[in-house]
């Protein structure tokens, strides 16, 4: 058969639109859409912090760390607990010494002595991950080792990281490092191998005042969804569009 | 396995600082803008001839093209430095997430070599035709080796005659076109990378990309530059050495030819102002908005990172070598005293924004230091640390001196 060139254009043109329009009637769904059209989870694990019950005595700390063989020396946590002292003059200090495993056992605040009449306020807050609605960790991630799953918990595959530490930079919150055994990116994971388990998390369970839940939000009779739901709460950093899914009661504007 | 925690060695926290605050991205990610940035420089500036038809920059075009293969090799070097897993690295190929702008690393990098390494073949086509020629038959091992190699190079293309030639030409054309899009996605993307961080308040800018693009093209020319003045210069010191002085004509130790470098100056300058205007406006801008970061970005420009960055950078890397390439008469030694100068601005910008952007703690109220492992004690301060970088900034010219051996870029006068 002989074929001009004009002729041979003119066919595949008329054949990439005869596939190109049936194929666009098709909708192509991110993994993520997928699943959610499959299984659609109904827990969506979220977390309340009490910042008036928050003694800082660093008991969540410690059992965070045994329970997630973080090791226990070293300055890295899943979790810790800062403290603020607002002076009379407007002047804020903090610190977290160790991220408060061992509380605050020191009256000196970022090192200096603090006279006790010149403060106006202080209080405790503890941080975690905030298993972000919109995480910027997953986004950053190049290789996909870094996941949301369907009840919105954010988790890393330690198998497959590759230690870039984009994650680490793209988190606001400070959440994120590296292991120091593993030498993957590690963070929080609101101890899902309990919550599967309807356990609670070693932090809440540690937690001597009830400080800190953890709850599932999609149920509206969940105490926790209760308090974010009847309550005034805020989470830390909203500016950043990354939808933390950690309420804080009683937040100050001076919190980081 | 042993325990260590990533960064503790080199970052001096100040104030009030989140617990997992360390300096993350260390010398090494100062180190691959700075190599991406030479590689896209070192193509914009052959590509300005084969394009462009910027005929006064023919002889430099060649080299340029050969060189930016060199430094392209190396571009990713830098970052197995810096993996925590350097042997997963491949994942990045195998398992793209495309929502990072990492994962576009190696569908970018692949176009780049292809379009590259394919001008270079279409360059050097008549010359490997011509040497496979001539070295067949001929005696020897090395004669042997050579031939083998350069017959593979050929591809089997042995029409040389003038209207194939032609058709390279036009190739090569338009593949330095392809190619200046590709180089400047190249590293338009690494800028990309750190400016789409909204969690650092440093980098989040969309002039980043731009800015990345502007000072790379800058700092690939000016090494082009540079290294063809020390090999032109290098070879005429030789010749010079090898004979007596009566023995040797004008025409073999022509050197540099200033004329040339002048006028690539011209195209160094131009970029230079590029960069630094958008530099400044960033910065200017940034004040003037003044959001809840300036605080701290203020504390950290103008008091902390002051010198490094107003001195060492701009001063240094920017004033200086400006005025020195605008003043009439160039010599050899006030040109390489510029570019070197230029060289060392653009490293510096890539360390004010790499280690700058991690020099302050996400609380904004407080702040964090790195100190560079200058001798290594472990494998950790080693590919961190000033060893880690000079071994990166050094291969570039390593690769170049074994490529140069197959498809010689510098004409002998």
């Amino acid at each position: 058969m002989r074929q001009t060139r004009r002729e041979f254009l003119k066919t595949i043109t008329r054949g990439a639109i005869a596939t190109a329009l049936p194929i666009g009637a098709f909708k192509f769904l991110s993994p993520r859409e997928a699943r959610a059209a499959v299984a659609s989870s109904n827990v969506r694990w979220g977390f309340l912090v009490d910042t008036y019950k928050c003694v800082g005595c660093g008991f969540c700390v410690k059992a965070c760390k045994l329970e997630n063989e973080v090791p226990y020396d070293a300055p890295v946590t899943r979790t810790w607990v800062e403290r603020y002292v607002i002076l009379k003059n407007g002047r804020m200090l903090a610190d977290t010494p160790m991220g408060a495993r061992d509380g605050f056992t020191d009256p000196k605040v970022q090192e200096q002595e603090v006279n006790p009449r010149d403060i106006a306020k202080a209080f405790f807050v503890p941080k975690l991950c905030n298993q972000c609605e919109n995480p910027p960790c997953v986004q950053v991630c190049p290789v996909g080792a870094t996941y949301q799953r369907a009840d919105g918990v954010v988790l890393v595959d330690r198998s497959w990281c590759i230690g870039c530490g984009y994650c680490i930079m793209a988190c606001p919150y400070g959440v994120r490092f590296f292991h120091p055994i593993y030498h993957t990116a590690e963070k929080c994971t609101f101890c899902i191998h309990r919550l599967v388990k309807g356990m609670n998390t070693a932090c809440v369970d540690a937690c001597p005042f009830g400080a800190r839940k953890v709850g599932n939000l999609k149920d509206p009779n969940d105490p926790v969804t209760q308090v974010i739901l009847n309550q005034r709460v805020a989470v830390l950093k909203p500016e950043y569009g990354t939808k933390p899914q950690a309420f804080y009661i009683g937040l100050d504007e001076n919190v980081r | 396995m042993e325990g260590y925690i990533h960064g503790l060695e080199w970052t001096v926290k100040e104030l009030f600082t989140y617990p997992n605050e360390f300096i993350t991205w260390s010398i090494q990610i100062v180190m691959y803008p700075y190599m991406t940035g030479l590689v896209a420089g070192a193509f914009v500036l052959s590509s300005l001839y084969h394009v462009f038809g910027q005929e006064d920059l023919k002889d430099l075009a060649k080299f340029a093209l050969v060189f930016s293969f060199a430094l392209l090799l190396v571009a990713p070097m830098p970052l197995m430095f810096h993996l925590q897993h350097p042997l997963r690295g491949m994942e990045v190929f195998f398992t793209p997430h495309f929502t990072s702008a990492i994962s576009a690393f190696g569908i970018v990098f692949f176009t780049y070599s292809m379009v590259v390494s394919t001008e270079i073949w279409f360059v050097y086509r008549k010359f490997f035709v011509e040497q496979a020629l001539s070295l067949k038959g001929k005696e020897g091992l090395v004669n042997r080796f050579k031939w083998l190699i350069y017959t593979a190079l050929t591809l089997g293309a042995y029409d040389i005659s003038e209207e194939a030639l032609h058709k390279d030409e036009r190739a090569v054309k338009i593949l330095a076109a392809i190619g200046i899009p590709v180089a400047c996605f190249l590293h338009g993307y690494a800028g990309f990378i750190f400016g789409s961080v909204k969690a650092n308040a440093l980098w989040m800018t969309p002039l980043m990309p731009v800015i990345f693009i502007m000072s790379a093209i800058v700092s690939g020319i000016a090494l082009c530059m540079l290294t063809y003045i020390v090999i032109m210069e290098w070879k005429k010191f030789r010749i010079k050495r090898a004979r007596k002085p009566w023995e040797v004509t004008a025409e073999e130790v022509g050197g540099v030819e200033l004329d040339l470098m002048r006028k690539t100056s011209k195209y160094l300058i131009g970029f230079l102002i590029a960069a630094i205007t958008l530099e400044l406006l960033d910065l200017v801008f940034r004040g003037y908005t003044a959001v809840k970061s300036w605080d701290i970005l203020r504390s950290v420009i103008y008091e902390r990172d002051f010198f490094k960055i107003f001195i060492l950078q701009y001063t240094f890397g920017d004033l200086i070598p400006f005025i020195m390439l605008l003043m009439p008469r160039p010599t050899v030694r006030r040109l390489v005293v510029a570019l070197v100068l230029v060289l060392f601005g653009v490293f510096m910008m890539r360390w004010n924004v790499v280690i700058g952007g991690q020099a302050f703690s996400l609380t904004f109220a407080g702040y964090m230091d790195y100190h560079i492992p200058i001798i290594p004690h472990n494998i950790e301060t080693f590919k961190e640390g000033v060893m880690g970088a000079l071994v990166i900034g050094i291969m570039p010219f390593v690769l170049f001196w074994g490529i140069n051996k197959i498809v010689p870029s510098l004409k002998y006068k």
